[in-house]
């Protein structure tokens, strides 16, 4: 399994679509951490680019990536290799070398110049949704042979993640204000792993104790270390249930 | 005439524990009229002091009065007394009286000076009294976290007294840092009010009044000012009021008033503005708040004039889609037009007011949803196409340039 991750890992590397990645997001920070006054507000562009971008091309690298190594993976699943070893060591190579992409891109400016404990949290949520987006992608992929059916639907689920589900809860929040929604929202955000990673590092924020009523509630349910720690841990579910059922999928099907 | 003399300067009693008198209850007893009090340092256990003529009690090397949690120490029932330098303390909380370090009571020209005044019920406690001055005193209670509001009293209390004189005190610690009620024609200045459970200024059916040089920082819910006419409040500090209900400034029901060259900085919401009318707000500076104004369209002939807006999340929310104030000349760090003609005022109206504060209003919890790419989208979508925001919320000249009038704050603490 190591040696597959390996060559997957060199073979993106190879690429160089990874570096360029990189470069854009250094070249990002550094400029918006130089911009601001404060790192807290460079920090807030940053989550807005991080929200937008990193899902972006985390679902669309992996997708394409997964297509283009299909008769590598054809080669592999000839050999007494186990599928399910084939398909996760596919999804790791590709997952870490983005989420490295990133951690250098966006950790090393933040290292530099706002090495704060939201910083910290900036950077795993962007690991994290990495990591998601990438499941999602191979979640894509399995489903189809199609390679521009795949790629559409990849691009459909970025769509929806990113913008779609907000104005879609938004509406919802709208028609029925006359209820009290605090939980009903905490629920509908804890469904969109991006709305998740915001509201981690908004909270940490200060802006948090302008949001009234429903600040205090979130704060008081996400602001301590175990709060924290179920935001993540829903994360991880998020990572969980996509590359599972696409393992499922990769395994039973014929190829 | 010698043998008037004294009588005219009045005599000194000192106290002391090797003097004559060793209680200040017993000095009082014995002083007359016009006497002076010289209590000198040390500690004395002693409650329910009664002035009741004309004296002056002065502490020398600060002495203590220890109320020893027993009930109010003094209470004032003379005119033209004086009260300076003594340090008064432990006054156990009731529910069935308001005991104070120093209660007045339906007198005038009293002078509370430079006292200290820890760990009370309520701190000083004027009732129907006129003229009276409450300077330099330091009035601080406990740490207020998680207590009950009616577990505490007030710092500075007035009740029905007018043309007071409130400056340079520091309160802290208690319900409201300074409460005015029927209070008319007074001046509070150079006050800090800090780390209040409730308001850190709290005045209700209180005409006439000034306020300025104040600081009020980090009370519960701010500062309150309800059913009022005719105040003017100027170059105070309302800064690090947050949380769900806390304000830097409340304004509810009050009318022909002029709110000028005051600082808001990190409150949850800057001024909150509720039946207001005839105000006047201008030159303020609003800094890092969550809302800088929220007002609501129970408000009518409001100007807003020469105010400078920078890093607020919402600069303006309001709850209807009529507006009947007015905005002018003010400076928003979101205002994304030009200015060709160079004469420093925008040549494209701002709108202060946007989509998703409305939102936000009306529905609160969709405030987690702040920096979500809809949003921002919704917001500028609406920008350009204004339909549910209030058409006449707008500010028709915009500055360009952040408006410094730094210079006359300077001057005026020069002169100050």
């Amino acid at each position: 399994m190591n040696k597959i991750i390996k060559y997957v890992f060199y073979d993106i590397i190879r690429n160089k679509i990874v570096l360029a990645y990189t470069l854009f997001l250094l070249l990002l920070s550094f400029g918006l951490f130089n911009l601001g006054g404060s790192p807290d507000k460079a920090i807030l562009s940053l989550l807005n680019l991080v929200l937008l971008t990193v899902p972006l091309i985390s679902i669309v690298f992996a997708t394409t990536h997964f297509y283009n190594s299909y008769e590598f993976m054809e080669l592999l699943v000839a050999q007494p290799i186990n599928r399910k070893k084939i398909f996760m060591s596919e999804y790791l190579g590709v997952a870490c070398s983005l989420s490295g992409a990133f951690v250098l891109g966006v950790g090393i400016p933040m290292l530099l110049f706002g090495a704060t404990i939201t910083g910290l949290y900036l950077v795993l949520t962007g690991v994290f949704i990495t990591f998601i987006f990438v499941a999602m992608a191979f979640l894509a992929s399995v489903i189809t042979r199609d390679k521009a059916k795949g790629i559409g639907i990849a691009l459909l689920l970025w769509f929806y993640f990113a913008l779609i589900y907000d104005g879609i809860v938004l509406f919802i929040l709208y028609s029925f204000s006359d209820y009290p929604l605090e939980k009903t929202t905490l629920t509908l955000t804890a469904l969109n792993p991006i709305d998740l990673g915001r509201i981690i590092v908004l909270l940490n924020l200060d802006v948090s104790a302008l949001m009234g009523y429903t600040g205090a509630l979130y704060k008081s349910l996400l602001g301590n270390l175990w709060g924290i720690g179920l935001a993540f841990g829903l994360l991880l579910l998020w990572v969980i249930l996509p590359l599972f059922s696409s393992r499922r999928i990769f395994s039973k099907r014929d190829l | 005439m010698l043998l008037w003399a004294p009588l005219a300067f009045g005599s000194t009693l000192k106290v002391c524990q090797s003097c004559t008198y060793t209680s200040v209850k017993q000095a009082v007893k014995k002083a007359k009229a016009g006497d002076t009090v010289l209590i000198q340092g040390g500690v004395y256990r002693e409650h329910g002091i009664v002035i009741d003529k004309p004296l002056t009690v002065l502490g020398q090397n600060k002495p203590v009065i220890d109320g020893n949690y027993k009930g109010q120490i003094i209470t004032v029932v003379a005119d033209n007394v004086t009260i300076e330098g003594l340090t008064l303390k432990n006054i156990k909380t009731s529910y069935r009286q308001d005991d104070a370090a120093i209660r007045v009571v339906e007198r005038s020209n009293i002078r509370i000076l430079n006292n200290i005044i820890l760990n009370t019920y309520f701190g000083i406690y004027l009732q129907n009294s006129d003229n009276c001055v409450i300077k330099g005193n330091v009035v601080s209670g406990r740490d207020v976290t998680g207590l009950n509001e009616s577990a505490l009293g007030n710092a500075i209390h007035l009740w029905y007294c007018n043309n007071a004189d409130i400056s340079n005190n520091k309160v802290s610690g208690h319900r409201d840092g300074i409460y005015l009620e029927f209070v008319q024609d007074s001046e509070v200045k150079n006050n800090l009010s800090q780390l209040n459970l409730r308001y850190g200024l709290h005045f209700m059916f209180s005409d006439g009044n000034v306020y300025t040089h104040n600081t009020f920082r980090k009370n519960g819910a701010g500062v309150a000012v309800m059913y009022t006419h005719n105040i003017r409040m100027e170059h105070n500090t309302f800064e690090g009021n947050w949380g769900a209900a806390a304000y830097g400034l409340l304004l509810k029901e009050i009318t022909a008033s002029v709110i000028k060259s005051n600082t808001f900085r990190r409150n949850t919401t800057g001024i909150y503005m509720e039946s207001s009318s005839r105000l006047d707000i201008q030159k303020n500076e609003f800094d890092k708040n969550g809302w800088a104004i929220r007002l609501l369209s129970s408000c009518i002939d409001d100007t807003f004039k020469l105010n400078n807006f920078t890093g607020n999340s919402f600069d303006v929310s309001t709850n209807g889609n009529s507006n009947m104030n007015h905005f002018e000349n003010n400076y928003w760090d979101k205002y994304t037009g030009y200015d060709l003609d160079k004469n420093r005022v925008g040549d494209v109206p701002y709108r202060p007011v946007s989509l998703y504060s409305m939102l936000v209003e009306k529905v609160p919890p969709s405030v987690m949803f702040m920096r979500s790419f809809m949003v921002d989208m919704l917001d500028n979508i609406e920008k350009v196409l204004p339909s549910f925001i209030p058409e006449s919320l707008i500010d028709e000249q915009p500055m360009m340039r952040k408006i410094d009038y730094d210079n006359d704050r300077k001057l005026t603490q020069v002169v100050r």
